[in-house]
């Protein structure tokens, strides 16, 4: 079973709360998901509303691990601050820690991000860190005390999947001990079947989802590909080959000869 | 006092943050706070002093990715 952080957890397939089009649309997709991880933010919220009340509630009543986001952070002041409220907010050491440097493709900032990471691991935070596939930068996350990584698969909400197979393959096969969580850029189920035949051990999923026509379906879906790639892994994927191979014997085949 | 709550000027009564959370319709509701940057944990908030001109940030649970 996938541990992370000394936690295991049944489900290889991490959902995203926003986007869904209504609370019970989110409940009935993380059923469907058979997730146990979620993960949640923090906004402002005036006196006079209850959308974030209601909303935790919501979350309490799904028997799922809540993970923090610091999403739209775009320092390590504002990150690391975000990471302290919501630790207090959802009484959890976990945290995705995101520190974005590119406002059109929501890339990682990962100077800012190791910077980050430093602080709350040194703190006590079980940090997440929402990364690229640089090898030296996942390096550096380790060092600082991170037990688990989550490379893009592509920009965040983009669908476009797996961007960097080579990177991605490269990440993987450099830390074969290391939880690996391809999260963000996943469109469709192949593209989460294929981050765990790569040897991923799980993906984290929203847009792909939320967003669907049907998200519950959506999300039964992907829990479907993440099974079935998780069993391919396990089961050995042949390499792929330039040239045809045939597949029926040509031993004693009529006509030759 | 004039203070900046959640970017927007705010005139309360109170010096003490758990007082201004209250005036401010704060009471009892899982919030998180910090003061011009800096986090403010919920047992902390009587014995913090808001001045003219702070920045008060007051988030909640919110849908993430």
């Amino acid at each position: 079973m996938l541990e992370v952080y000394g936690t295991p957890l049944r489900s290889r397939l991490l959902l995203g709360s926003a986007r869904y089009p209504s609370p019970a649309v989110l409940s009935a997709a993380v059923r469907a998901a058979r997730a146990d991880v979620v993960t949640v933010s923090l906004r402002r919220e005036s006196g006079g509303e209850r959308a974030g009340q209601a909303f935790w509630s919501l979350i309490r009543g799904l028997d799922v691990r809540v993970l923090p986001n610091t999403a739209g952070c775009h320092s390590v002041k504002e990150a690391v601050t975000t990471a302290h409220m919501a630790r207090e907010v959802f009484g959890t050491p976990w945290v995705k820690l995101e520190v974005i440097g590119d406002a059109d493709t929501l890339q990682p900032d990962v100077f800012g991000l190791l910077d980050a990471a430093r602080i709350l691991c040194a703190e006590g935070f079980e940090v997440f860190p929402y990364t690229t596939e640089d090898l030296v930068v996942a390096e550096r996350l380790l060092d600082a005390g991170c037990r688990v990584l989550m490379p893009w698969g592509a920009p965040i909400g983009s669908g476009r999947g797996l961007n960097n197979l080579y990177g991605l393959t490269a990440l993987r096969g450099r830390f074969p001990g290391v939880p690996l969580i391809v999260d963000a850029g996943l469109g469709v189920p192949s593209h989460a079947a294929q981050a765990l035949e790569l040897g991923f051990d799980a993906v984290l999923v929203n847009t792909a989802v939320a967003q669907a026509t049907d998200p519950v379906a959506m999300a039964g879906a992907f829990a479907l590909a993440v099974e079935a790639g998780y069993a391919a892994r396990r089961a050995g994927p042949i390499e792929a080959r330039d040239f045809a191979v045939p597949s029926t014997p040509v031993v004693g085949q009529a006509f030759r000869g | 006092m004039r203070i900046l709550v959640n970017g927007v000027w705010r005139e309360t009564a109170f010096a003490e943050l758990a007082a201004t959370l209250e005036e401010l319709g704060y009471g009892g509701r899982v919030v998180a706070t910090a003061v011009n940057g800096e986090f403010v944990a919920a047992e902390a908030r009587r014995r913090t002093a808001l001045a003219e001109g702070d920045r008060l940030e007051v988030l909640a649970p919110m849908q993430g990715g």
